[in-house]
């Protein structure tokens, strides 16, 4: 049998992200690509200092210069905008200082914006700006955690007491005594450098505020447009219903483009009292100094065993640098919270404690990106562990079998307070464990080793959290929407329309949304439109993050589709006087379910149902357009999971490290579109092999970036990254019909952790560790020096 | 004596050839080449991703051979023979190429997808049999942040051994 054309293009199936076609031909329309007529270029003044007063701003000549239209500052600009705190509200004890749009007297990170020059072009935008004249006085600088919260620090914003802007502990259990019977205890500090999202295309928008209606439109290469639709409203004051926010191609987002940033509002303002349409495109200088960052985090933690190998605690006790500001909307106690909270998960054990803080400190802030406090946790679990059972004798897969938590404890509550209900550790564990056989794989090592070849295996399990819910975002009081929704509407010709709420960033969430559209209504994907990303059109929703899109929204088209095919079905019925539940359609066409002959086609039944309504019986309510939304309001967050091994080489006397293999399990629950859930993994995979080998934004102490270029701040390119091995598990969620969980973070997640503990693997016959991220070839001959210095000391001391 | 305007905001005059097409224009001397096909002539395929040289998504082919549309002035074109993505894909040029890389899904967002087509096509022209390793380091030019390299490699590869095939 054939098959049907739904199956061959609905659910399951292998099809590359529909989008391709138009921008592979150089046909895309990104942000920077659209030009609008009467539009101006706005380019910003920003702060050369980490902390310095404004003593006076001089922009008279900027103002003269030619093409610009408007140089604004802070008096210009900031009443206009209602301020920023980032605090979420459930959090107690939470704060931040209220966050305006421009410096007034002062800056409180290098790179924040203090003017913006309006030009006709951006050329003369930039030219202008070199006339702008500041009278800077630098002030003390607080660099890093451990000068925020030390005695006597200087405190960045003067209406709080000190730098902390959060401080919260969790405690489950007796883990103090459980710490003191241990046989073994492992204690490490790990540290996590800055760095960047680095989407190819940096952050960008139109502003087009029109006075004469006081419509405002943005086009906004933005995760979230109906985030930002409610962000303009509220905080400009603009009626709701008079902001429409649509995105545009995005050149990749990784939840950064999911912030809000003050240079992006100063431009809608700007758009507003001018009048006329603003573009703002960030080069990649400003992308370094203003895209909101990720991680700096200093981590110590610890583990306690029996000899058995059971784990009778862990914990964690994490101080995050969150940048000058909260985070609005979205805070800055995610990272924190999030590895501390997961941080053991996959594991057996009872009893733990943990504390985060986060501190002010004068750099940019910390925002949305890729895997957020989730990497820290399973890295901080998996070497711990690692360590843990190599101490013991215990090889770290069969630890791993005899220490997840199995099955039958499902559904469970971790210490951290994880709900895991339908994760599968056990099933990727050996899964991951055929696919790289994994005892040829050690034997391989051990024979390398004895010929100096000093090569390591990790292998890194991770739980992800998903698609949030309502009970995650509601009670910090951010207006962040956790529901999606969808309009489908049946084409005169038989064809199906579908408008998502979710965008699209690269990862294929349209076209996954059009595979369980066709798939729910029977027809092929050929047959289905998909558009998004439009505050005005669709029904309310949140959009592609967090690894939520299909997830969510997917789910809110699946139920689209139900409802429009009973619709349908409804009205072929009556057209062919059949009753509905003998009726089905397959392959785009109505056909008697037991017999399965055609009864009529869905372009007939499209054409008497728009314009032959006179042939329906009286008060025939047709009904061919259907919306649904759909929300989880009971979870915090679906749960995929997975497990991921590196094998890697590090060369002891260069300390350079090679990636020879990297290969995962994941289980991101139904798999809708297997070709596009394998590239992201991979694509989150080298993000991850990137983080722990490559990026960092380089600052000197006092908190000036050294490395503002992407020939300084490295990126893995394909030629020092591994063939990537990706299998799946399918534990579908149970909580929705289409049974999908999310995949957007996972690669990262895991293959952070399996770097981290490869990477230590193979330093084990020093006893070396490095535990300074990114390992750069310098930390890693440290982590070696310092191995061999303390062997010496060793030695030398027992020859006493 | 003359006084040469060293501001660049002098026009030059440039006689060259965009997409198998005659081009005569006076640019702007402190223009780069990916900013003047990008705003003057609306060919925004050509994209930009750092401007100093490094992610490759300005990639285009100045007389047959790769080059960084932001490293080069569009002044310095005239007499040279210039192709982008858009008139490679017009052409034909890049089509086997493109249909490996859809059917591969070797893009997500896209943005440095013409650049990779464009070193991909320069990189098999030689017709010479590449390693898996060769293509890697061939197209280690170009940063993709949201594949993880695999599939295009693969999409270079299948090119290769289809065109070693005829």
């Amino acid at each position: 049998m054939s098959h049907s054309a739904s199956q061959a293009t609905g659910i399951g199936a292998r099809i590359p992200r529909r989008e391709l076609k138009r921008l592979l031909s150089g046909h895309g329309r990104y942000i920077d690509d659209i030009k609008l007529p009467r539009m101006l270029h706005a380019y910003f003044v920003r702060s050369p200092h980490p902390h310095a007063r404004i003593a006076s701003v001089d922009i008279e000549a900027a103002r003269r210069a030619p093409g610009v239209a408007a140089v604004l500052i802070a008096s210009d600009i900031n009443s206009r905008c209602e301020p920023f705190v980032g605090v979420a509200l459930h959090r107690p004890g939470h704060r931040s200082a209220p966050q305006r749009l421009l410096a007034a007297d002062r800056a409180v990170w290098q790179g924040q914006p203090v003017a913006v020059v309006i030009a006709d072009s951006r050329a003369e935008a930039e030219d202008a700006a070199e006339l702008v004249s500041i009278d800077w006085q630098p002030l003390p600088v607080v660099g890093d955690q451990l000068q925020a919260i030390a005695p006597g620090a200087p405190t960045i914003h003067p209406e709080l007491a000190d730098n902390v802007a959060f401080d919260f502990l969790l405690e489950k259990g007796e883990p103090a005594k459980a710490f003191a019977e241990a046989d073994l205890v492992i204690e490490e500090e790990l540290r996590f450098e800055r760095q960047m999202a680095m989407t190819l295309e940096a952050r960008g928008l139109i502003a087009d505020f029109d006075p004469s209606d006081g419509t405002l439109t943005v086009i906004h290469a933005h995760q979230s447009p109906f985030q930002m639709q409610d962000v303009f409203s509220r905080h400009l004051h603009i009626p709701e219903h008079k902001v429409r926010v649509t995105a545009p191609d995005i050149g990749g987002a990784f939840g950064m483009k999911l912030n809000i940033y003050s240079d992006e509002m100063a431009t809608v303002v700007a758009s507003m009292m001018l009048g006329r349409p603003v573009k703002f495109c960030a080069d990649r200088l400003e992308s370094f100094v203003s895209d909101a960052q990720a991680r700096d985090h200093r981590i110590k933690c610890r583990i306690a065993l029996k000899k058995t190998g059971e784990i009778l605690a862990m914990e964690m006790d994490d101080i995050g640098a969150v940048g000058a500001y909260g985070m609005p909307l979205r805070f800055n106690v995610a990272e924190g919270m999030m590895a501390i909270t997961i941080m053991g998960a996959p594991y057996s054990f009872e009893n733990y404690k943990a504390r985060t803080r986060s501190v002010y400190v004068n750099k940019n802030l910390i925002g949305m990106y890729r895997g957020v406090g989730m990497p820290l946790a399973c890295i901080a679990t998996e070497l711990l562990t690692d360590l843990a059972a190599d101490k013991l004798g215990i090889d770290t897969v069969e630890f791993k079998r005899r220490t997840y938590r199995p099955k039958s404890s499902l559904p469970c509550v971790t210490p951290g307070g994880q709900r895991l209900e339908t994760v599968s550790f056990h099933e990727c564990l050996e899964k991951l464990v055929a696919m790289i056989d994994y005892d040829a794989l050690r034997k391989e090592q051990s024979e390398m080793g004895k010929r100096g070849v000093y090569r390591g295996i990790g292998i890194a399990t991770f739980c992800e959290q998903t698609a949030y819910g309502p009970p995650y975002y509601g009670p910090s009081g951010a207006p962040i929407s956790t529901q999606d929704g969808c309009t489908l509407r049946l084409e005169p010709s038989g064809s199906v329309r579908c408008i998502t709420s979710l965008t699209d960033q690269g990862q294929g969430t349209l076209t996954s949304v059009a595979q369980i559209v066709a798939d729910s209504l029977g027809i092929s994907i050929d047959q289905v439109s998909v558009s998004g990303g439009d505050s005005s059109i669709s029904p309310y929703g949140g959009g592609a993050w967090a690894s939520r899109g299909t997830a969510v929204g997917g789910e809110a088209a699946l139920r689209a589709g139900e409802m429009l095919k009973q619709n349908i079905l409804a009205l072929a019925g009556t057209i062919t006087q059949t009753p509905t539940h003998a009726l089905d359609i397959v392959e785009g066409q109505v056909v008697n379910i037991r017999t399965g002959q055609p009864v009529i086609s869905l372009a007939e039944v499209g054409r008497i149902g728009y314009f032959r309504q006179d042939t329906l019986p009286r008060d025939y309510d047709t009904q061919l357009s259907v919306s649904a939304s759909f929300v989880a309001n009971d979870k915090l967050y679906y749960m995929a999971n997975g497990v991921q091994a590196s094998y890697v080489e590090v060369d002891y006397d260069t300390g350079f490290i090679k990636i020879l293999g990297q290969w995962a399990v994941d289980d991101c629950g139904r798999v809708i579109n297997p070709l596009l859930v394998e590239e992201q993994v991979r694509g989150g995979i080298v993000q991850g092999i990137g983080a722990v080998l490559f990026e960092e934004c380089v600052y000197s102490e006092d908190a000036n970036l050294l490395n503002g270029t992407m020939a300084d701040y490295l990126v893995p390119m394909s030629n020092e990254m591994p063939d990537i091995v990706v299998a799946h598990v399918e534990t579908p969620e149970t909580s929705t019909k289409l049974g999908a969980k999310g995949i957007g973070e996972a690669g990262l997640i895991g293959a952070m952790g399996s770097v981290w503990v490869a990477v230590n693997d193979a330093l084990k016959p020093l006893g070396a560790k490095v535990l300074h991220q990114p390992f750069t070839p310098e930390r890693v001959l440290d982590a070696i020096a310092r191995a061999r210095d303390s062997k010496r000391d060793g030695q030398v001391q027992r020859g006493d | 004596m003359s006084t040469r305007d060293l501001s660049g905001h002098e026009d030059i005059e440039i006689d060259a050839t965009l997409n198998g097409k005659p081009l005569k224009r006076r640019v702007k001397a402190r223009q780069h080449l990916a900013d003047f096909l990008r705003q003057e002539l609306e060919l925004t395929g050509t994209h930009l991703g750092c401007e100093h040289g490094i992610c490759g998504a300005c990639t285009v082919l100045i007389d047959g051979r790769t080059a960084r549309g932001c490293l080069t002035l569009a002044a310095q074109i005239s007499g040279k023979s210039v192709e982008t993505v858009e008139g490679l894909t017009e052409n034909g040029m890049l089509a086997e190429l493109q249909k490996e890389f859809i059917e591969r899904n070797a893009a997500q967002c896209g943005f440095c997808s013409s650049g990779m087509l464009l070193t991909a096509h320069e990189l098999l022209s030689s017709g010479d049999s590449l390693s898996r390793a060769d293509i890697r380091k061939g197209m280690s030019g170009n940063m993709c942040r949201c594949t993880g390299y695999h599939a295009i490699i693969d999409a270079v590869e299948a090119v290769m051994t289809t065109r070693a095939r005829r």
